[in-house]
């Protein structure tokens, strides 16, 4: 049992957990992922690393309330409370480049991840330029905690109601047309999100690395649920990645497969709300 | 059958039939099988046991389990007794009971096999564990230790090698952490072998056993990424490692598709079906696609078990669409014979050469091509060859690559200087389970490449006694 010390609502839908799990939180390093299995009868979910300390023994997770598991999380699980597992640190860790100039992207509820890779990168003496970026104002989340790690911080929502209005694709692409000596893009959101910031660096010949968010079940390479085409070969996200070449990922790929399983999702949720799934005391 | 042949059965009698559930209905449910023994019918068919003088059978079982011994106290119908009697060399009798190749192994070497059939040893062993877990409780087999020893040791992975290990460590005195990367002990014989085939409550019992003989296990605990081997030794004070992390990555066919929605490693159909119990969706939150009409592409025992749970999930159709014929079929003959029964189709002599899909990106169907058999290749089994213009499309939504595994390089890449084969598999000596770093030791398949439960045992059988050599050596 891994025990929750803390739950925060970051904003509509978001919630961080700080969970105590001392020997993930000193193995852990940025990109990493966990997953989590909420009691059972549930399922193995994975989830981002939103930022660990060793010194406390404590990790944290943010996730977005999209489906059965995440909906429980949220509405039965409170500070005091704990999750049966916890499984990681998982995949590879971010490759951390060192005196180099870097654009870190967050998207959504990815801005989350993106910040221990932006801590790492500024610690390892990286100059980073961090865009974060989400529909509207009352989804934006870690935006302080992100700031203090970057160099230079944009912040952007689809509709105007904070930050500038724009897709973070455009700052990004006046970035990299201001300056030629960027050397690494990081992004990490939805699907589409990534597509799109790979198809803006793609002319500017920049590396662009984007991290998937696949089904998975095990997360140690065993199932080969989260495989994924990446220049034209099947790879694992779990046990190859979960970052990839963004320019050679294919994302159209990646949609249709997060799509696998969208009707049992709905029937998971409506079994769920059918009452008597919920065996919280609240 | 007269009265005296029933009261002294004769070794010429055929043996004991095992009781088994209706084709027709078991092939709907996920309940064990085959039943299992009465009493009645483990006295009769222990009694056609010749009690050799000079017994072969022993020699045949990878965990040397005490044939002759076992079986006479069956005779005797001291059945609990019987039970303990397997369980000093064996700490599975209730799993190997159930999933050993007998054929090839102990029973094969039954003297009675040569002019009749020979004893069924297999399913002796499955009567004796169950009678004792369901009908006289448990007893720890005693402890075997010299002195009580302080020494630690790790081993990685609780499937049967890891727990075979573990289990004849405790015994000597060690103390003994097993790290499952899952959430739940027992590795293959959780995630992969059917429940239909090894009921998951007797896979917990026997780990409450192996438990219950000391033995610490963590789940949740990937090695490789929470903790290193080296680590393991360095800063939590083991003094030796056993790695029996086990089967590797699925290995997929690089036919067009293969990315589609609706195609499953077996691997991963499995896991879901068995350790996340996917057939009782929504009751169990983890999904699994439910096809009308699947295709399993392979031939091995995986391929069987990933098309009997298909059938089970409802399926109209299951097709075992498998390159070569039913005689290099490698899956256990009775296995093969059961899911025949169950009214699995065989596709022998086909090769998938591609998967279709619909619009929305799911199988709608599998193209494959008639292969004939030609000469015989390296691995001696008759190569088979694609027959020009014979392509054909198989209509069905479920597609399972059930073609093996192979090196999940994780413990590798995270273990400097731990030495792998050329194929990425753990280097380790067959005879001790030696590896490149001293007191690191390995088994099972991270080490062969995929094989059987029973092999996995006797590899964590070895490792136990050198492990045990190797701390026992009097160190500067």
């Amino acid at each position: 049992m891994f025990s929750i010390l803390k739950k925060e609502q970051l904003a509509d839908g978001i919630y961080q957990y700080t969970v105590e799990a001392p020997d993930i939180a000193r193995a852990a390093q940025a990109g990493q992922f966990v997953i989590l299995r909420l009691d059972e009868r549930g399922e193995r979910i994975p989830l981002t690393i939103a930022d660990f300390d060793a010194a406390a023994g404590t990790v944290d997770i943010v996730f977005q309330v999209v489906g059965k598991t995440t909906e429980e999380l949220a509405a039965c699980y409170d500070a005091g409370g704990a999750l049966l597992d916890l499984a990681g640190p998982l995949g590879r860790p971010s490759h951390i480049p060192v005196g180099k100039n870097v654009i870190v992207i967050g998207g959504g509820v990815g801005i989350a991840p993106v910040y221990p890779i932006a801590r790492a990168m500024r610690d390892a003496g990286n100059h980073v330029i961090g865009i974060i970026g989400c529909r509207t104002k009352d989804l934006m989340i870690m935006e302080d905690k992100l700031a203090s790690v970057c160099d230079k911080f944009i912040t952007t929502t689809d509709d105007g109601t904070w930050g500038r209005c724009a897709l973070v694709t455009e700052p990004l692409k006046e970035t990299l047309e201001k300056r030629q000596d960027i050397d690494l893009v990081v992004a990490i959101g939805p699907g589409p999100m990534m597509k799109f910031c790979a198809d803006t660096t793609r002319p500017f010949g920049v590396k662009t690395v984007v991290s998937l968010n696949c089904i998975m079940v095990d997360g140690t390479g065993m199932c080969g649920a989260c495989r994924i085409e990446v220049a034209g070969e099947t790879k694992f996200a779990c046990a190859d990645g979960p970052e990839f070449d963004g320019h050679a990922v294919n994302f159209d790929q990646l949609a249709m497969r997060l799509r696998g399983y969208v009707e049992q999702e709905r029937l998971a949720l409506d079994h769920y709300h059918g009452g008597e799934a919920c065996q919280c005391q609240k | 059958m007269s009265e005296i042949e029933k009261r002294a059965p004769s070794p010429k009698q055929s043996r004991r039939p095992m009781p088994e559930q209706d084709p027709k209905r078991r092939a709907r449910n996920f309940e064990e099988v085959a039943l299992g023994y009465s009493e009645e019918d483990a006295l009769a068919e222990a009694a056609r046991c010749l009690s050799c003088r000079k017994p072969t059978c022993q020699a045949g079982c990878p965990v040397e389990v005490p044939i002759p011994e076992f079986v006479a106290l069956v005779k005797e119908g001291k059945f609990a007794e019987a039970s303990q009697k397997i369980k000093e060399n064996n700490a599975l009798p209730a799993v190997c009971g159930r999933v050993c190749p007998q054929e090839k192994q102990c029973e094969n070497g039954c003297v009675l096999g040569k002019r009749f059939e020979p004893l069924a040893i297999g399913r002796l062993e499955r009567f004796v564990a169950d009678y004792e877990r369901e009908q006289a409780g448990r007893q720890l087999t005693p402890r075997v230790s010299r002195l009580a020893s302080n020494k630690k040791v790790a081993v990685v992975g609780s499937g049967p090698g890891g727990l075979t290990c573990a289990s004849d460590l405790a015994r000597l005195g060690y103390a003994v952490t097993l790290f499952e990367a899952l959430h739940e002990p027992g590795g293959v014989l959780v995630y992969g072998i059917p429940e239909f085939r090894l009921p998951k409550d007797i896979v917990k019992s026997e780990v409450e056993y192996i438990k219950g003989l000391g033995v610490e296990i963590r789940t949740d605990a990937v090695i490789g990424h929470l903790f290193g081997v080296k680590e393991l030794m360095s800063d939590h004070g083991y003094d030796a490692v056993f790695i029996a992390s086990g089967a590797g990555f699925p290995m997929f066919m690089n036919i067009p598709g293969e990315n589609l929605n609706g195609v499953y490693s077996a691997n991963e159909f499995l896991t879901r079906a068995n350790l996340m119990k996917a057939y009782l969706f929504p009751e169990y939150d983890t999904p699994i696609a439910r096809g009308k009409n699947v295709a399993v592409v392979g031939g091995g025992n995986v391929a069987i078990d990933s098309a009997r749970v298909a059938m089970r999930l409802g399926a109209e159709h299951v097709y075992l669409v498998y390159r070569r014929s039913l005689e290099e079929l490698p899956a256990r003959a009775e296995e093969v014979h059961h899911a025949g029964d169950e009214g699995i189709e065989f596709k022998l002599l086909n090769n998938p050469i591609e998967i279709l899909g619909d619009d929305s990106g799911r199988v709608s169907g599998l193209s494959c091509i008639t292969m004939e058999l030609g000469e015989p290749d390296a691995s001696g089994r008759r190569r088979p060859f694609e027959v020009v213009g014979s392509e054909f499309v198989l209509d069905v939504d479920t597609v399972i690559m059930a073609i093996g595994t192979r090196a999940n390089p994780l413990i590798g890449n995270a273990t400097p200087g731990l030495n792998l084969t050329d194929r990425g598999y753990i280097a380790a000596a067959e005879a001790t389970g030696q590896t490149s770093l001293p007191g690191v030791f390995a088994g099972g398949d991270i080490v062969t490449g995929s094989a059987t439960v029973i092999a996995a045992m006797g590899a964590g059988k070895r490792a136990a006694k050198s492990i045990d050599a190797y701390l026992q050596q009097p160190r500067p």
